[in-house]
């Protein structure tokens, strides 16, 4: 069982209070109707399925309840990072060469 | 290639087992093939298989990062059936099945396939209504699948608790005859010496690192930790880590990677005579010809390539089996392990062209592709050679997530294949 940190609560807490929700910073369009089959394609389906380095969102189901985004190495399942919805996708990750 | 058979058995036990052959060979690779694999599992070495005795096509090499036969192949729990609701999935798995039935004779080369039965168990008004649905849906394709009442269920399966002071009673059941288990390894095995008797070349311990296309965007050939390897067409039948490959051809894909778990009991004298699957409680078991309890357990919730899940995985699916069957509470677990399953957001596999000129894959298969393992090959193959889909294979394009025309079983065939 994965242990995560929430950015909100500021704790580590095992994973059965979290719930995986995909890959993170992928932006629904504000003009969803005017969408072309490609782009609906490419927001919807469409996932990058890293080996590797992921950034991903989680809700903590059963404690804040709030939704953030964590960096997982998807190899080893180790947490680089969390922080909260809405900050910018960290270019430097703490830990990881280029 | 030798025949296997009982006068073989006599022959080899009076010259003291000195002339038995190995079952396929591991040439070296060549500069140049007419069709790469990449993948040497089952589904990747039917496909071998069937180019070769079905299209006439040996001048293959399947290409595989470790041991042949050593991903999800021998992975999973072996469930076979084709009781699906689609008329799409109806098709590609029932034609699996019928391959299934005759496989072992085919392959000269004994896949245990039993048909023991699969019954899926309904404990609820709500999936009394989705299972009948399926017997149905089924029917109406050819395809057997007959509803049980808890009393027949109980007479199928003696050690099945129908009592009805149980947390989650058995209401009824939906029973497949025809579907069964299978020995996973010799699947593999069968299809690698048969392949292999008729020229292809497997080769084993060779990664592919890239996928090299020429100028027009056609597929050359692959980078391997063995060196390039060229070849016109390449199918990539590379399970979890398809998109992986996918992404060195420039192909991004509708797909994720989970860890998938499963675990073996102590072996036991003969208990459970079928395979019990239920949706609701999440667990699904059979018994092995050795006396394993097999047991298969969900995926986890989160993308990874790591070949293990979490803990709770397994206690859940635990739980849920002692609820099914209280005489078990006391056995012990012996094994379990993980694999990595591909998962389209319709659940089903992608068995197609691709946009690049040359390159196929079959993926997709999730937590469920055992059981197709003959027919996707069968059908895979004649994609390559034809360079166009077989009918059975034609909806499960790439493309459905464009126009939208997707096989949606992901409620339907629900958690446990």
């Amino acid at each position: 069982m994965l242990l995560i940190r929430c950015p909100y609560c500021e704790e580590e807490r095992p994973e059965l209070e979290f719930r995986n929700a995909g890959e993170a910073h992928i932006a629904r369009s504000a003009n969803m109707a005017g969408e072309t089959d490609d782009d609906f394609e490419k927001f919807f389906f469409i996932r990058s399925n890293p080996k590797g380095i992921i950034y991903e969102r989680w809700r903590h189901m059963h404690g804040c309840a709030r939704f953030f985004n964590a960096v997982r190495d998807t190899v080893t399942d180790k947490f680089i990072m969390t922080y909260k919805a809405g900050e910018p996708k960290p270019s430097k990750l703490p830990g990881v060469g280029k | 290639m030798k025949k296997y058979s009982v006068f073989a058995i006599a022959r080899e036990a009076m010259r003291g087992h000195k002339g038995w052959e190995e079952q396929w060979s591991s040439p070296e690779p060549k500069k140049e093939y007419d069709v790469i694999i990449v993948g040497a599992g089952g589904h990747g070495l039917a496909t071998a298989y069937y180019l070769a005795t079905v299209h006439g096509i040996t001048n293959v090499a399947v290409l595989e990062k470790g041991w042949l036969g050593g991903g999800n192949t021998g992975r999973n729990t072996t469930i076979i059936r084709s009781n699906y609701l689609y008329d799409e999935s109806a098709g590609i798995y029932d034609h699996a099945l019928k391959l299934w039935d005759g496989l072992s004779q085919e392959l000269n080369y004994n896949v245990m396939y039993s048909a023991r039965g699969v019954m899926m168990l309904a404990h609820n008004v709500h999936d009394v209504q989705v299972l009948k649905r399926h017997v149905h849906a089924n029917r109406l394709n050819g395809i057997d699948n007959e509803w049980l009442t808890p009393e027949q269920a109980k007479e199928f399966c003696p050690p099945l608790n129908t009592s009805k002071d149980a947390r989650y009673p058995v209401v009824g059941a939906a029973l497949q005859r025809r579907g069964g288990t299978a020995r996973h390894d010799a699947v593999a095995w069968g299809y690698a010496r048969g392949a292999s008797a008729r020229g292809v070349h497997i080769i084993q311990n060779c990664e592919v690192t890239g996928v090299k296309r020429a100028p027009n965007g056609a597929v050359m050939g692959v980078d391997t930790t063995r060196g390039f390897i060229g070849a016109k067409k390449v199918g990539v039948v590379a399970a979890g880590h398809s998109s992986v490959i996918m992404n060195m051809a420039g192909v991004r894909m509708p797909l994720e990677s989970y860890p998938l778990q499963a675990l073996v009991s102590e072996p036991v004298k003969p208990v459970v005579p079928c395979v019990v699957m239920s949706n609701t409680v999440h667990a699904y078991i059979s018994q092995s010809d050795k006396g394993e309890l097999v047991i298969g357990a969900g995926t986890d919730q989160y993308v990874s390539y790591s070949q293990t899940g979490g803990l709770h995985i397994l206690q859940h699916t635990l739980d849920a089996i002692c609820e099914m069957f209280p005489i078990f509470t006391r056995m012990k677990m012996l094994r379990s392990w993980g694999g990595i399953v591909d998962v389209t957001p319709d659940r089903s596999p992608i068995l197609a062209k691709t946009p690049v000129p040359g390159l196929y894959v079959n993926c997709g298969w999730g937590t469920g592709g055992f059981k197709a393992t003959p027919g996707s090959g069968h059908v895979f193959a004649h994609t390559i050679a034809r360079d166009d889909p077989h009918p059975i294979n034609a909806p499960f394009t790439i493309e459905r997530f464009r126009t939208g025309r997707l096989i949606d079983e992901a409620a339907a065939a629900a958690v446990a294949h």
